[in-house]
């Protein structure tokens, strides 16, 4: 990798883009599937009609349109940058999620809640500090 | 109940999938080549190796659990949950695709089961 200002500024938009647009799609989707959840039952029968519901929810393709910009930078800085450094950005992410929805969605957090997700946040962070590749290249 | 077996459906069938895709991919042989066509080429050849659609079948299965799952339980807790991903992702890397999972792996993997326990007891 090198060491350029204008690649670490690249770098550093594309961590940006993911830690904000991963976390704000899965807020979306759930903020989209609890209008649909709300107001019907799982019943195998009522799937099509479900289906409709869920296609037809802005929130829901504002979520997936959200989850793409993330996957586009995902790949667009795995080109570059290498997958141990690029990974503990997700542990970012879990946090980001649960704010977003303390905040937005106006979840109630306990504090054992909390003590988990940043538990979380560790444990995600250490998996993606090991070296990415171990086995032989053939 | 129901919202534990829908996690347990996006975790299991989420890392299998993409268990399923990396095994392809390494079938497809390392890409080199990042032009356009050739790009196609390499996708029209993956599209080839049958682990590729088991893959692309669970990934899409655990999709639409996340949304079952999505539609009764909070984002900050579903969410959180998922990380469990990467427990099944060293199991599943150890076991299926014969990784080494370094024991700072391990750990980590460790902490995020702890994690996900108290997140757990935290939502009673």
């Amino acid at each position: 990798m090198s060491s350029s200002s204008g690649l670490h500024f690249k770098t550093y938009c594309m961590l940006l883009i993911m830690v904000v647009f991963a976390p704000l799609g899965n807020v979306l989707l759930g903020k989209g599937m609890k209008n649909v959840g709300a107001a019907v039952s799982w019943a195998p029968s009522r799937l099509p009609h479900i289906a409709s519901m869920v296609l037809t929810s802005g929130y829901i393709w504002l979520g997936i349109a959200s989850l793409l910009t993330f996957f586009v930078a995902y790949m667009l800085i795995l080109s570059w940058a290498d997958f141990s450094y690029v990974q503990p950005a997700s542990s970012i992410a879990m946090l980001v999620v649960a704010l977003l929805g303390y905040f937005y969605l106006g979840e109630r957090i306990s504090p054992l809640h909390w003590a988990g997700i940043v538990v979380i946040c560790l444990g995600v962070f250490v998996v993606g500090n090991t070296p990415p590749r171990t086995t032989e290249v053939r | 109940m129901r919202e534990a077996l829908l996690l347990f459906l996006v975790v299991v069938s989420g890392t299998g999938g993409e268990i399923c895709v990396t095994r392809a991919m390494k079938h497809v042989g390392e890409v080199t080549d990042f032009r356009p066509l050739a790009l196609v080429r390499v996708i029209l050849r993956a599209m080839k190796v049958t682990w590729m659609w088991i893959g692309i079948a669970m990934m899409a299965l655990a999709f639409f659990s996340l949304l079952a799952v999505l539609s009764i339980e909070n984002v900050s807790f579903v969410v959180p949950v998922t990380a469990l991903n990467y427990a099944a992702g060293a199991l599943g890397g150890k076991f299926f695709l014969g990784e080494r999972v370094t024991p700072r792996r391990w750990a980590g993997v460790l902490l995020v089961c702890v994690g996900v326990t108290l997140v757990w007891l935290g939502k009673r």
